[in-house]
């Protein structure tokens, strides 16, 4: 029984269509790492299970519920935590007010959540009343990632939650990532960073010209020599 | 020096905390929503004509009427939002504008039609000056000023110790962001237009009480409210309530004669002191005192 | 026969003085995108510009230099042109809606400047006696005269639009108005081309206050009124269609129609109803303007596709 299951998604902003045609299957506890080149759609298909860009075509289902074009602020309750790429913070709130946005529909959840949030970043407890605009990139991610959790999700989408921080900061966010899913929370992501984040992977999903490219165990995806040509660098 | 303070200084303050509590306003709408509003002045009109209603009507005083104001114009702020501000909340920021420019005109003839033209006020007759040594002011100047403190108290509690709070402020950094962490997009509109409108009846209440009503009461300090409010970093409240307190200040302050006998700015420019501040702010620091929203 | 034709010029005279105006407002909104809620600064700039120049000597204001109007309307034109630089300056690199705010605000200092500097502009009295174009044609046949003049200005201010809107840089703007990124990255200055539009629309405004000037033969604080001179040409580029010359047109003629005839018929009321009419006017107005953008945003005709 698949907790995610996309299928056929078509859908872009506007008239355009971006996705022409995408299935994604996230298992309860997996790990799956989306790639493929600039364009591709790997952040639209993120965005249209989130409810952030609107399917013509095609259906979601989550956790035995169709959420295809339900509203956005429907996700988090039925366990669907999503991070967006860059802009992933409320930048003038504080650390703790971000992660407290976390448990937004469920406040009696918050002091479990800030507890389990600081537990698996502890580097945020001394910085809980700075805003999060002044902090570095890797502290920002692991405030969106920390207020993703807060709810203890069935699933949390990354967008590529790697994007310009340094090996140091990325080694950890993919440990975090692993440790996240032993909890039983699937993790759907999207890497630039694609050999590392496929080591860690369950599933590998590739998608070009916003369809499905290529699909089969992490690993394998990775050895995959046509795969590695031509997404891989080599 | 004492008649800085007092003919410069007290009435600075108080015209401050009023443009304090419009700039306010007129910034949490644009955090919120991403638009000027235009109407605000005209809202701040409506409060202050239905104080007036409720005090001609029971013979209260316009403290007591207070409260009735403020319940009477939020639901002219929900219902412009529900019939017009909403339907074209997808469209660009600019059609916004135009038409909150509308709801002012419509508000505004509202107030006419009921009250016309001339001048009315709350109160007839002379109120002799309080003295505190020498130091002398009006008892109302210091009702206003300890009111502004206490709705400005209110207000940093709602937005920095509540949910609804976080979730307006969450709303003015990322809106998007906001809704993927399941803020009701709408629901916290509406108190957005609650709050604002609130702000709006008190600091026309204020300034009526200060001065006197007429229907161009609000529009005219408009202005005044978006200079302050660029001035704190639109979208940013704290910011705004700085802003505007620094524009009362700068506006009475800027009529003192610093440099020889006559005003430094004849006070019939008075008005333009805002418009300075505008200029100046846009020139040498558009985002603000603090950083505004994107 | 003949009082019916002349109250007709002069509704149509005054119905031009506004297309004038409403396209100013396009080359400014519906080009470009600015929004310019100051026409009222412009408009007065002209009209106080060229009433110096034309009126008599009078030791009110400032004055008697004689010129006739057809060296005294371009300088109007030129001085709203030249207000419009400044601000735009300032105001144009920054979000839309700073503009918006700093028009009012200039709209506000130049009613202030008005009132107060009475060596100037005569202050609360105004300037009187402006001479109207053809007036010593009589009546009525120098009232036609004039309608022709305005209307001659309308048809060549129309074309001037539409020559720089189907013109390079026209293209540009509308670029600019619809990405300003990749207007950026082929090269263009979107600060310059804004600039230059903003003052064109100025200058239209400036050229519209002249013919007001003229028309009234009298210019004063009074005149100038934040509603008629501001929100009216609003609503007449939104109804006619904003980015449409023809549009900023006939949305002049339709509104300043209805309008007059509003209070035409409010005319024929008792007078303590008379006064009240005028505020359900402006009520209804601006319910107008919310039910055009709510339910016809393109307006009457829309905004021709670019070419």
């Amino acid at each position: 029984m698949s907790l995610l299951q996309a299928r056929g998604v078509v859908g872009g902003y506007g008239e355009a269509d971006i996705l022409n045609g995408v299935d994604l299957t996230v298992a309860p506890g997996q790990v799956v790492v989306i790639i493929g080149a600039n364009g591709a759609g790997k952040s639209t298909a993120m965005k249209a299970i989130a409810g952030l860009v609107r399917v013509r075509l095609g259906s979601i289902t989550f956790d035995g519920a169709d959420i295809t074009n339900r509203p956005a602020e429907e996700m988090v309750g039925r366990g669907l935590a999503y991070v967006p790429q860059e802009r992933n913070v409320f930048a003038s709130l504080t650390v703790e007010e971000n992660l407290r946005m976390g448990a937004y529909v469920r406040p009696s959840a918050t002091a479990l959540g800030l507890e389990r949030a600081y537990a698996t970043f502890p580097d945020l407890v001394g910085k809980r009343r700075a805003a999060a605009g002044s902090l570095s990139g890797g502290q920002r991610q692991m405030v969106a990632v920390g207020r993703a959790l807060m709810l203890a999700p069935k699933l949390v989408m990354l967008d590529e939650p790697t994007a310009g921080l340094s090996p140091k900061f990325c080694n950890l966010i993919f440990h975090r990532v692993r440790a996240i899913a032993a909890q039983g929370i699937a993790v759907l992501m999207v890497e630039q960073n694609a050999r590392p984040a496929l080591a860690i992977a369950d599933r590998g999903v590739v998608l070009a010209m916003g369809r499905n490219r290529f699909e089969d165990a992490g690993t394998a995806v990775a050895a995959n020599p046509e795969i590695g040509r031509m997404f891989l660098g080599g | 020096m004492l008649e800085l303070v007092n003919f410069y200084l007290i009435p600075g303050l108080v015209l401050g905390a009023i443009y304090a509590l419009a700039a306010v306003g007129v910034s949490l709408i644009y955090g919120v929503m991403r638009f000027a509003n235009f109407a605000h002045g005209d809202l701040m009109t409506f409060g202050a004509y239905a104080a007036l209603f409720f005090v001609a009507g029971f013979g209260i005083s316009p403290w007591a009427a207070l409260p009735l104001a403020i319940l009477a114009t939020i639901p002219v702020a929900l219902a412009a939002d529900r019939a017009f501000f909403q339907p074209l909340r997808r469209s660009a920021p600019a059609v916004l504008l135009i038409s909150s420019f509308g709801v002012a005109l419509m508000i505004r003839a509202v107030v006419y039609l009921a009250y016309g033209p001339s001048p009315e006020s709350y109160t007839r007759g002379f109120t002799p000056p309080v003295f505190l040594g020498e130091i002398r002011f009006q008892l109302r100047h210091l009702y206003i000023l300890a009111g502004a403190l206490l709705v400005a108290f209110a207000v940093h509690l709602l937005l920095a110790h509540t949910r609804a709070g976080r979730a307006m402020r969450a709303m003015a950094d990322d809106p998007d962001l906001a809704r993927v962490t399941g803020v009701p997009v709408a629901g916290v509109i509406r108190l957005t237009w609650a709050v604002a409108a609130a702000l709006a009846a008190i600091a026309g209440v204020f300034l009526a009480i200060d001065t006197e009503l007429t229907p161009m009461l609000g529009f005219n300090v408009l202005l005044a409210a978006f200079a302050g409010a660029i001035l704190g970093g639109i979208g940013r409240p704290w910011g705004a309530a700085l802003g505007g307190l620094i524009l009362g200040l700068a506006e009475e302050l800027s009529s003192y004669p610093w440099l020889g006998e006559g005003p430094l700015l004849e006070p019939t420019y008075k008005a333009g002191v805002a418009f300075a501040v505008l200029v100046l702010v846009l020139i040498f620091r558009p985002q603000g005192l603090f950083r505004g929203v994107g | 026969m003949e009082p019916a034709l002349l109250y007709l010029a002069t509704m149509l005279t005054l119905a031009g003085i506004y297309a004038c105006l409403a396209l100013g407002l396009n080359l400014q909104w519906g080009l470009t995108g600015l929004m310019n809620f100051g026409p009222l600064g412009f408009l007065a700039v002209g009209a106080y510009t060229a009433a110096i120049l034309t009126a008599p000597a009078s030791a009110q204001h400032m004055g008697g230099f004689g010129w006739p109007w057809y060296a005294a309307w371009p300088l109007a034109a030129l001085a709203g042109a030249l207000l419009a630089l400044p601000i735009g300056a300032i105001a144009l690199r920054l979000r839309a809606d700073y503009l918006a705010i700093a028009t009012i605000g200039i709209a506000e200092i130049i009613r202030l400047a008005v009132r107060n500097e009475d060596w100037l502009t005569g202050g609360p009295l105004g300037i009187s006696g402006i001479p109207r174009p053809f007036e010593a044609l009589g009546s009525p046949l120098g009232e036609f005269a004039f309608l022709g003049l305005v209307a001659a200005c309308v048809a060549g201010l129309y074309m001037m639009a539409e020559a720089t809107a189907r013109s390079p840089f026209g293209r540009v703007l509308r670029a600019i108005r619809e990405d300003e990124e990749a207007a950026k990255a082929v090269g263009k200055n979107p600060g310059a081309f804004r600039l230059a539009a903003f003052m064109l629309g100025a200058a239209c405004m400036g050229l519209a206050g002249a013919m007001m000037a003229g028309f009234f033969k009298f210019m004063g604080p009074d005149a100038l009124d934040p509603v008629v001179a501001t929100f009216l040409v609003w609503v007449m580029l939104i109804a006619g269609g904003s980015g449409n010359n023809r549009g900023a047109i006939l949305g002049a003629i339709a509104i300043w129609g209805i309008w007059a005839a509003s209070d035409f018929l409010a005319a024929q009321l008792p007078p303590e109803l008379a006064t009240r009419a005028a505020y359900v006017r402006l009520f209804l107005i601006g319910l107008a303007l919310q039910l055009i953008l709510l339910y016809r945003p393109q307006g009457l005709l829309g905004e021709r596709p670019g070419r």
